[in-house]
């Protein structure tokens, strides 16, 4: 099980929490082509390596948050607030 | 290659058994071929002997970053049935279970294919409405299903605790009689030894790290951490690192994948006579040849290539297990294992030609691909061969998600399968 650290709530179990999926994927405007509307709801990098994903303390605070993660190892190398930019974090080095 | 017989059997033992031959040439890349399969599982192996059985095909290789059929192939828990709700999608799997029903001759290896019964069990009204639509749909698309009481469910399988009272009550199931189970390694070492017999070039130890393309965009072959190889045509089947191999070509895929666990018990005399699946507690049963309860549990919620999960996912599986069938209380669990399942957003695989010319893509079988093996080798050798889809798997596109042609079995379902 993940120990996942809520940016405002601190270090807490997998259990208490719901898994968002990819992270900083913004909605297209209007006027947007199939392609563009098909690949913001389906198309994902699943990438293997450091991965930006969201989560939310459902079974606490109730917020969304980000984290970074190392899919690789399940690692997790930092969580950071909803709207703030990725942080610049490679692989290996620690929040 | 050495056909296997009671005959052959009788003759060995009398040689002490030292007469036996590998049962697939171990060979080191050529320079060019016209065909590569990417991914040594049970898709690849099945489409790389299709290629050369069905369409005459000889100069074929498949190359597998590992060791043979050591992803997802070796770790299902080996369920075989065929009654999904849309009709695209039970042509398909009813495709597999025939193919699947004639594998062992086929092959000449056999592949421990029994036609158990798969019972899934309803727990509360909305599967009982749910697995009846599945029932009459079936039936309709000329497929076995049927609808079982409590009490036709206890005598089907006398192990299930039908209490009223329980947690989970059986409120009846929903039972296939032609589903069952097939041992999963002898399925891959079966279209190894057949496709090697018919020329085809299995290679292990061999990651692609690159797909070349030329000016036109056209695949022109693999690069791997054994060489180069040219190839006219690639066909990737790679399971969990779908994403990954496609991403070499640029092309982005629908899909995300997640931790799914097993575990087997210690092995028992035969005690559970047919599969049972519950997709409301998430707990897949049935009893190995070799006497193990093997149970599948639940996906892990989050993207992860690790090959293993949380120990709450197969923890909450046995909880409910243990109320259902209170014989297996007592049971010790000898060992879990994960696998990286590779799941679209509509919980339907791709069999699929791609935009780029000479690319072709199997994958999206998430956590039920064991059961499709025959016929997802099947047709991915026909699409491959013909550059086109067979009609079965024509509807199984990338482009359905941007037409909205989606096949919904995750909300058929309410569940992934």
């Amino acid at each position: 099980m993940l120990l996942i650290a809520c940016p405002y709530c601190g270090p807490r179990a997998e259990i208490e929490f719901a898994y968002g999926g990819e992270a900083h994927i913004a909605r297209p405007g209007p006027g947007v082509t199939e392609e563009e509307w098909a690949a913001f709801l389906y198309l994902r990098d699943n990438t293997k390596g450091v991965l930006a994903e969201r989560w939310r303390h459902s079974h606490g605070c109730g917020r969304f948050f980000n984290a970074l993660r190392d899919t690789r190892t399940d690692r997790i190398l930092t969580t950071y607030e909803m709207g703030t930019p990725r942080p610049d974090i490679k692989e290996g080095e620690a929040a | 290659m050495q056909k296997f017989s009671a005959f052959s059997l009788a003759r060995q033992a009398l040689g002490r058994h030292l007469g036996w031959q590998p049962q697939w040439r171990s060979v080191a890349p050529k320079p060019s071929y016209d065909i590569i399969i990417v991914g040594g599982g049970g898709h690849g192996l099945g489409a790389a002997y299709y290629l050369a059985k069905q369409h005459g095909l000889r100069n074929i290789a498949v190359v597998e970053r590992g060791w043979l059929a050591g992803g997802n192939t070796a770790r299902n828990t080996t369920i075989i049935r065929s009654n999904y709700l849309f009709e695209q999608s039970s042509s398909y799997y009813e495709h597999a279970l025939k193919l699947w029903e004639g594998l062992s001759d086929e092959l000449n290896y056999n592949v421990m294919f029994s036609q158990r019964g798969c019972l899934m069990i309803a727990h509360n009204v909305h599967d009982v409405q749910v697995f009846k639509r599945h029932v009459y749909a079936n039936r309709l698309n000329g497929i076995d299903n049927e609808w079982l009481t409590p009490e036709q469910v206890k005598a089907f399988c006398p192990p299930l605790n039908i209490s009223p009272n329980i947690r989970y009550p059986v409120l009846g199931g929903a039972l296939q009689r032609r589903a069952g189970t097939a041992r999963h390694d002898a399925v891959a070492w079966g279209y190894a030894r057949a496709a090697s017999d018919l020329g085809v070039d299995i290679i292990e130890n061999c990651e692609v790290t690159g797909i070349d393309r030329d000016a036109s965009g056209r695949v022109t072959g693999v690069q791997t951490t054994r060489g180069p190889i040219r190839a006219g045509k690639v066909g990737v089947s790679a399971a969990g690192h779908s994403s990954v191999v496609m991403a070499m070509a640029g092309i982005r895929l629908p899909l995300q994948v997640n931790p799914l666990q097993a575990l087997v018990s210690e092995p028992v005399k035969p005690a559970f006579p047919c599969v049972v699946m519950s997709n409301t507690i998430h707990a897949y049963i049935s009893q190995s040849d070799k006497g193990e309860m093997v149970i599948g549990a639940g996906t892990d919620s989050y993207v992860s290539y690790t090959q293993r999960g949380g120990l709450h996912i197969p923890a909450h599986t046995l909880e409910a297990i243990c109320e259902l069938v209170p014989d297996f209380r007592r049971l010790r669990m000898l060992r879990s294992w994960g696998g990286i399942t590779d799941n679209t957003p509509d919980r339907s695989p791709i069999t699929a030609k791609t935009s780029v010319p000479g690319l072709y893509v199997n994958c999206g079988w998430g956590t039920g691909g064991f059961k499709a093996t025959p016929g997802a080798a099947n047709l991915f050798a026909w699409t491959i061969a013909r550059d086109e889809p067979h009609p079965i798997n024509a509807p199984f596109t990338i482009e359905r998600f941007r037409e909205g042609t989606l096949i919904d079995e995750a909300a058929a379902a309410a569940v992934a399968h």
